[in-house]
């Protein structure tokens, strides 16, 4: 009874896939399976998590802490970094790292090697020592500085299950984060400060409706741990059913995306947020992925180095003219601090936007990730729902030494996944 | 005081959500099942979580003789001293047509095992004065199905004998919480057909912990099939035996 029927999506729910699942609850179980990719919650937007040809087992329910020493936690792959965050922010620990979502796993934040607000400690897998794989039913046990190492952050799940990690912690002065959050009226001044602020955490919301002369403009936060205690947590929403195909109009985008700007006062404001609220805003609407309806959407994220950001102004304004945009745009600095071969980040600025999936909006993301490859920057893998093989090859100029890592540690193939195969990541 | 909690089946998704939630209030547990291994990596968790204790112990139904250290060990600790029962099996019922003396393993597991290792336990709390037996039954006891029923007589049976433990550990200071749960969603019930309402674990764990707090005698889980079941148990035998649900 180990494999279920289903069909599953990613979490921005444009594409699915129908196949077999199997969900181990134990160890034992995990290594009785035949080789098959592995994932976690499916934080990730497209075809990452999804397995149309074979099968997918499911990491959910390996979900213990193993031990935590010396700062060092060792965890099963499918603990939630939400959950360490919960557990261990009141002693006073927290991962270095972590994403913009707490439902996110230790082995997809592993398998993504995602990035936070906290630029300059590179991404989560420059903070894992030790790295314990599954393949074929075998235990492997991998740690930094080895080929497999490498390849197996940011490696897509390509070398086997990742099953458990021990992680650098970080110790963390403070009960809760103060957020300084001040407008910014454009894109120039939204760089410029996005450049000079030395904020331990820094993001910024950027409206991507916005155009003219107010081109650019958005939110800026710059945040750091505070020995406060937080305001009291409210309690999540959720979204019930699919919302219907006007809720994220372009009228309603830009009514919604000037009132969310004009929140903060002209002059800035400083508030104390909970660790969750910082780090994990949206977590506090369960499934609001189906505010996006039925068809889902689509992340466009993209990094560009420095000398090259006029690109992502020219993007940004493609974007603004297009009226395809949601409210939800993130723009963040990222370091070239990372540990895999096939890790997104590079020094410059990253842009994330999303769009209710449609025809225009993919011919729009297809002419960002033009501009993008000319830019000489990359598109970020666990966004990705629409890539093509050539552009990503020109992007991740490590992917054939990957590719041969890969190959040693899955000789048959058999933890392919679709966002593997439509991108041709694995062909020699 | 702090509170032992002995956790017999802690190898189920449903026993490690209870496990979790007990550890969060800083009781100690004992993990009783037979995959030590596993044990031993929730043990662990359980501490990191709160539990002032957690260790793991080898627990067969099916094996009498690793009931006596555990008996031992529970005598051992300090405190109140409380059970959870979450083992159980349910081969499917055409394997039991093909096979009917796998009835004596089900009965064992889901009953008898777990009855006669809390009958061992049922002095030790007597004589402290207090403590919480929580016995996992199910909907399934409530009424013979054509789908299970030698599970469901299992489980009938040991609703019984909760609701008799009941009658006599109430006298002592103790009580017993009798769950039944509806469809939740474990390895048990990961690929069986027609599942529905399905509940996680967390979410039983949560509502047997509250039925604890409330000393609630029986509950069902999620709350509604209370009100599924109240049907089902009205249903004259005459209509009921032609039905197949």
């Amino acid at each position: 009874m180990s494999w279920r029927p289903d069909t599953y999506t990613g979490w921005g729910r444009a594409l699915s896939a129908t196949g077999e699942i199997a969900r181990p609850e134990r160890l034992s179980a995990l290594e009785a399976l035949e080789a098959a990719p592995a994932c976690g919650r499916r934080r990730s937007y497209g075809d990452a998590c999804l397995n149309g040809e074979g099968r997918m087992v499911d990491m959910s329910r390996l979900d213990r802490v193993l031990s935590f020493e010396d700062g060092v936690l060792h965890a099963e792959a499918g603990l939630r970094l939400g959950e360490i965050m919960r557990l261990f922010a009141p002693r006073g620990w927290m991962p270095t790292v972590v994403p913009g979502t707490g439902y996110a796993t230790v082995g997809g934040a592993i398998a993504m090697d995602v990035h936070g607000k906290n630029h300059t400690e590179g991404t989560f897998g420059c903070h894992v020592e030790e790295i314990t794989l599954t393949q074929n039913g075998k235990r492997m046990v991998t740690t930094p500085g080895s080929d497999l190492f490498g390849a197996t952050v940011g490696g897509l799940g390509q070398t086997g299950i990742i099953t458990s990690a021990k992680i650098r912690m970080t110790s963390l002065e403070g009960r809760s984060m103060y957020v300084h959050e001040r407008r910014m009226e454009n894109w120039d001044e939204f760089i410029a400060e996005l450049a000079s602020s030395e904020a331990p955490y820094v993001v910024g919301w950027i409206d991507a409706t916005a155009r003219g002369s107010a081109l650019g403009r958005g939110v800026l936060e710059e945040a750091r741990p505070v020995d406060k205690n937080p305001p009291p947590v409210k309690g999540t929403k959720s979204v019930p059913v699919d919302a219907p195909g006007f809720a994220l109009s372009k009228p309603v985008v830009r009514v919604f995306n000037a009132a969310y700007f004009r929140r903060v006062p002209s002059i800035g404001r400083k508030v104390t947020r909970s660790f969750g609220d910082f780090f994990f805003p949206l977590d506090r609407v369960q499934d609001w992925n189906k505010l996006y309806g039925k068809k889902g959407f689509h992340q466009f994220q993209c990094v560009v180095p420095d000398n090259n950001t006029p690109a992502l102004r020219d993007m940004l304004e493609l974007i603004a003219g297009s009226g395809l945009a949601s409210p939800l745009a993130v723009l963040k600095r990222l370091s070239d601090r990372s540990a895999g071969m096939m890790s997104f980040p590079m020094e410059g600025l990253t842009l994330a936007v999303d769009f209710p999936a449609s025809k225009a909006a993919e011919a729009l993301i297809a002419r960002l990730e033009d501009m993008t490859l000319d830019a000489g920057g990359r598109i970020y893998l666990a966004k990705d729902a629409l890539s093509a093989a050539a552009t990503i090859d020109a992007m991740y100029p490590n992917r054939a030494a990957w590719t041969a890592e890969a190959a040693k540690a899955d000789p048959d193939g058999a933890l392919e996944t679709d966002l593997t195969r439509r991108l041709e990541l694995r062909r020699t | 005081m702090s509170e032992t909690w002995l956790i017999l089946g802690a190898t189920s998704s449903m026993a490690r959500a209870f496990i979790r939630s007990v550890a969060e209030r800083g009781d100690a547990v004992i993990l009783a099942g037979r995959d030590m291994v596993d044990m031993a990596a929730s043990a662990t968790d359980a501490k990191l979580r709160g539990a002032s204790d957690a260790f793991a112990m080898r627990f067969d139904a099916r094996d009498p003789e690793t009931f006596g250290p555990l008996i031992e060990a529970m005598e051992g600790r300090e405190g109140m001293l409380s059970a959870a029962v979450f083992v159980g099996s349910m081969p499917a019922q055409s394997a039991i047509d093909a096979d009917p003396s796998l009835i004596d393993g089900t009965i064992i597991d889901s009953f008898t095992g777990p009855a006669r290792l809390l009958q061992m336990l049922a002095p030790l709390m007597e004589a402290r004065g207090g403590g919480t037996v929580v016995g996992v039954g199910s909907v399934a006891g409530d009424r013979g199905r054509v789908g299970n029923y030698v599970y469901g007589a299992a489980k009938a049976g040991f609703h019984t004998y909760l609701s008799g433990l009941r009658n006599r550990l109430t006298r002592a200071g103790g009580h017993v919480v009798t769950v039944k749960p509806g469809f939740v969603d474990t390895a048990m019930t990961w690929n069986v057909e027609g599942m529905f309402l399905v509940a996680q674990p967390e979410k039983v764990a949560t509502d047997i912990l509250r039925a604890v707090d409330k000393k609630k005698n029986v509950i069902y889980t999620p709350g509604f099939w209370w009100a599924i079941m109240t049907v089902i148990r009205l249903v004259p035998e005459p209509i009921f035996k032609k039905l197949s649900i």
